[in-house]
């Protein structure tokens, strides 16, 4: 028993408590406050919420755990969405068969594939730091996305895909569905794959992981292409819900994504951190908007909300810290 | 103590400690030790790693309070505990391994900015700065350059400077903590001279050093620590190098030269006019089965290059290597590592290990293929795989998901070979091995590299300490300026001849 009990903490790690803990204390606050918290509604909503910023950040987490950071993530996500759209324009707009959509999937992944790719290669070969890589690619996103598209939207698209952006299967949402198997995948990636164990490696001391016969640089790249091409599943989602696509939707989200990997427990500086607590961390933080709103609370509030409960959190994490430490001087 | 001993005239010690005790988190770290240092006498604090040297630098300085019942007398006075104020007005100085200098800074910056800066009207004289900022070194015999940034000088001149500044504070008493740790034999000299300078103008050092040939040389007593007790003094005239290891460690060590019969082993690695301009010139070299070769030579000597070319992570320029009778031409160490080749690097805190990540990913990182199973890692193998490496190589760990950073310098380096054995090399190339690990564990490092020698693994050491090479390899190459100058056989040679090759 207490094996298993061992091997599940271990699996898990110790980054599990803080956002568990942010997760209860979410549950009973709201549940007290807004009687009508626990209901359907609200984890309907957040449901179909979470997904978005949810990939965009699992698209966050690889870079920050290698040490870098790519904060060319929403403009990928519209790119691919771009790509998607247009590919589905040309095949016939609103009758767009589904043919039509499996091929501009996979040219929309490739898409931002491709633009981790690029960012990869510059980090591995020039050692630039990645921030600058990939504010340079960010700028370059949107610059070229707005100039192909005049600034506007690019709708158009074939209702089947409006109403996979809002079916469910067994009561959960596609959306909902496409982003845990997406968690699970970076899940195994990082727990169980050689790539995942040098990602951390990396993350702490690149130089010393080279000299232990690890290709750095081909894990540098293969981290930031997944990361574009998770973007690019991001930007599929949004073309789902919106039913359009503009250059600079969701760009709110950039900085969220870091946030909710600290929440998580992801070491800032790279080699810690793992996919679970980060997916509790953006669950904590969707319910608190949706928990925020129910109570009739204005929607900028909810994220200044955000900003607190972080702050929170690094202060709580501190005090933990200091509480250990006297511990153990004491002996 | 039985060996206590008073050198010469019986002078009134500067500093006197008795009964002096300190517990941290329930060890204690120093039990009922006394110390005496007599003015301007060059004294020698021995001691492995957390045997209490740098606690006991602490509680004189005054960064700790040792428990009631101590008594410090120090220049006439005494006290319960030292402040850091009092200390400093005293005349008490350290001078930490770390320096603690601003590089971009001048030289008379660095000597005088305490002095200068710390006085009413606080403004800065750069006049007053450069006069006191010689006036120093001169006291040292040296000069330097005073306007020029500390990071121009050398390792060994910045230490002078570090020197200078303890005399602009009218030091009585200076500490030196691991001061010739980054130096070369002959920089060593020159700052032994310097120490020698200091003493005879009055000032008492206290030297605290892992290299015993230069305590035996400077020191004129050495006063012992072990597990955070006092030992014995001793004077300097009797001791050898031998004798104080044995008193630090509490064991003794048999050292005698390697005689074993290797003239029929197969030939593993056989490198013919390796070359890469400005680095090493027309090296040539055997290294066969079982057997451990010794290359040493002075810092700079191009000894890390050579193995970091074997090592595939720098391309020749010309020459040969043959690994185990197949002619290689590694593009990278990766490469390297697949035909059997493993480099443990000199710099363990940045290259040889990565500290802040778990024992066990430390141990499997260059092995990663062999605890996959299905394409996937799996734990169970992992778990076994370094169980099987802590057991063979005896590392001490709490658990293996403890950071590597939490085990010590000897069991470190344990985990750093262990995760090269487990890549099953055939030549394991060892670049200064025992760098930052304590006398007693050294020992216990070679006895793994003798069995691993034993069981038929190449082994190249290299080590700018000469004794290191001696004792504990088959032959002997001195290398100097990037060329092999010499070959030894330890057991056909003296360690005396060897070292007045190197050092001269």
């Amino acid at each position: 028993m207490t094996v298993l009990i061992d091997r599940a903490r271990n699996a898990l790690g110790p980054e599990l408590a803080g956002p568990l803990a942010a997760f209860a204390v979410v549950m009973v606050v709201f549940g007290i406050a807004a009687p009508n918290f626990l209901s359907r509604a609200t984890f309907g909503s957040v449901a179909f919420q979470l997904p978005e910023l949810g990939l965009l950040t699992l698209a966050m987490l690889l870079p920050i755990l290698t040490g870098g950071l790519n904060l060319a993530i929403t403009f990928t996500a519209n790119m691919a969405g771009l790509t998607l759209a247009w590919v589905l324009q040309s095949q016939g707009g609103v009758d767009a068969g589904i043919g039509a959509f499996v091929l501009g999937s996979v040219l929309a992944v490739a898409v931002g594939a491709l633009s981790g790719l690029i960012m990869g290669l510059v980090i591995a070969y020039t050692k630039a730091h990645p921030i600058l890589v990939s504010l340079s690619m960010m700028i370059f996103l949107r610059g070229l996305g707005e100039f192909l598209t005049r600034g506007g939207d690019v709708s158009g698209i074939p209702g089947f895909l409006a109403r996979i952006g809002y079916s469910s299967i067994f009561g959960i949402p596609v959306p909902l569905l496409i982003f845990i198997a997406s968690v699970l995948i970076w899940h195994i990636l990082l727990t169980r794959m050689k790539l995942g164990f040098n990602t951390y490696m990396i993350g702490s001391n690149i130089e010393a992981t080279r000299y232990s016969g690890i290709n750095t640089r081909k894990v540098q790249v293969l981290v930031y292409t997944l990361s574009g091409a998770m973007c690019a599943v991001a930007g599929i989602i949004m073309l789902a819900r919106f039913n359009s696509v503009r250059v600079g939707h969701g760009e709110s989200y950039l900085l969220i994504t870091v946030l909710a990997c600290f929440l998580g427990g992801v070491n800032p500086f790279g080699g810690f951190g793992r996919v679970i607590p980060v997916f509790v961390a953006l669950v904590v933080l969707q319910l608190l908007s949706s928990g925020l709103n129910l109570m009739g609370a204005n929607q900028h509030l909810a994220t200044a909300v955000w900003g607190i409960l972080m702050i929170t959190v690094m202060i709580l994490r501190w005090l933990a810290g200091r509480l250990k430490f006297l511990n153990t001087n004491r002996g | 103590m039985a060996d206590q001993a008073l050198d010469g005239a019986a002078s009134r010690p500067l500093l006197s400690l008795r009964n002096v005790n300190m517990t941290f988190g329930g060890v204690k770290a120093l039990k009922n030790v006394s110390f005496e240092v007599l003015p301007g006498e060059v004294h020698c604090l021995a001691g492995e790693n957390g045997s209490g040297k740098s606690t006991l630098i602490k509680v004189i300085t005054g960064v700790y309070r040792p428990e009631a019942g101590a008594v410090i007398d120090y220049d006439g006075q005494s006290y319960s505990h030292m402040s850091p104020v009092t200390a400093q007005a005293g005349g008490i100085q350290v001078i930490w391994q770390d320096l603690a200098l601003f590089p971009e800074m001048t030289v008379a910056e660095n000597i005088a900015f305490q002095t200068v800066i710390a006085r009413w009207p606080r403004l800065v004289n750069y006049a007053e700065m450069r006069r006191v900022a010689t006036n120093a070194l001169q006291r040292l015999g040296v000069t330097l350059d005073v306007d020029l940034a500390l990071h121009h000088f050398p390792i060994a001149q910045r230490q002078i400077v570090a020197i200078a500044r303890a005399l602009v504070g009218q030091a009585k008493l200076v500490f030196m903590d691991e001061p010739t740790a980054s130096l070369t034999q002959s920089e060593t000299d020159y700052l032994l001279d310097i120490v020698r300078n200091l003493s005879a103008s009055g000032v008492a050092v206290v030297f605290v050093s892992h290299r015993l040939a230069e305590v035996l040389e400077i020191s004129s007593r050495v006063t012992v620590l072990r597990d955070g007790a006092l030992v014995g003094v001793y004077p300097t005239k009797g001791l050898t190098q031998s004798r104080i290891t044995e008193l630090m460690t509490g064991k003794t060590f048999g050292y005698s030269a390697l005689h074993r019969d290797l003239g029929t082993s197969p030939v593993m690695l056989e490198v013919k006019g390796l070359s890469r301009p400005g680095e090493f010139q027309d090296v040539s070299l055997t290294v066969r089965r079982g057997e451990t070769l010794g290359i040493t030579g002075l810092l700079g000597a191009g000894r890390t290059e050579l193995a970091l070319t074997l090592f595939g992570m720098r391309k020749p320029k010309s020459g040969s290597v043959v690994l185990d009778g197949n002619p290689v031409r590694f593009g990278s160490n990766r490469d390297a590592i697949a035909a059997g080749v493993a480099y443990l690097s000199e710099d363990r805190l940045s290259l040889g290990l990565i500290q802040p990540q778990a024992i066990a990913d430390n141990m499997v990182v260059a092995s990663l293929d062999k605890i996959l199973s299905r394409g996937f890692i799996s734990s169970d193998r992992k778990r076994s795989l370094v169980n099987r490496w802590i057991r063979d190589l005896g590392v001490k760990i709490g658990k293996q998901d403890d950071a590597i950073s939490t085990l010590s310098g000897g069991n470190q380096q344990r985990v750093a070979i262990a995760k090269w054995l487990a890549t099953d090399p055939k030549l394991l190339i060892l670049d200064a091995p025992t760098v930052g690990v304590d006398v007693g564990a050294r020992a216990g490092i070679f006895d793994i590299v003798s069995k691993l020698a034993d069981s038929g693994l190449a082994i190249i050491l290299i080590s700018d300490e000469v004794p290191e090479v001696y004792f504990n390899a088959d032959r002997v190459l001195h290398m100097a300026q990037g060329r092999i100058v010499g070959e030894y056989a330890p057991c056909a040679t003296t360690l005396q001849a060897i070292e007045e090759a190197v050092y001269a």
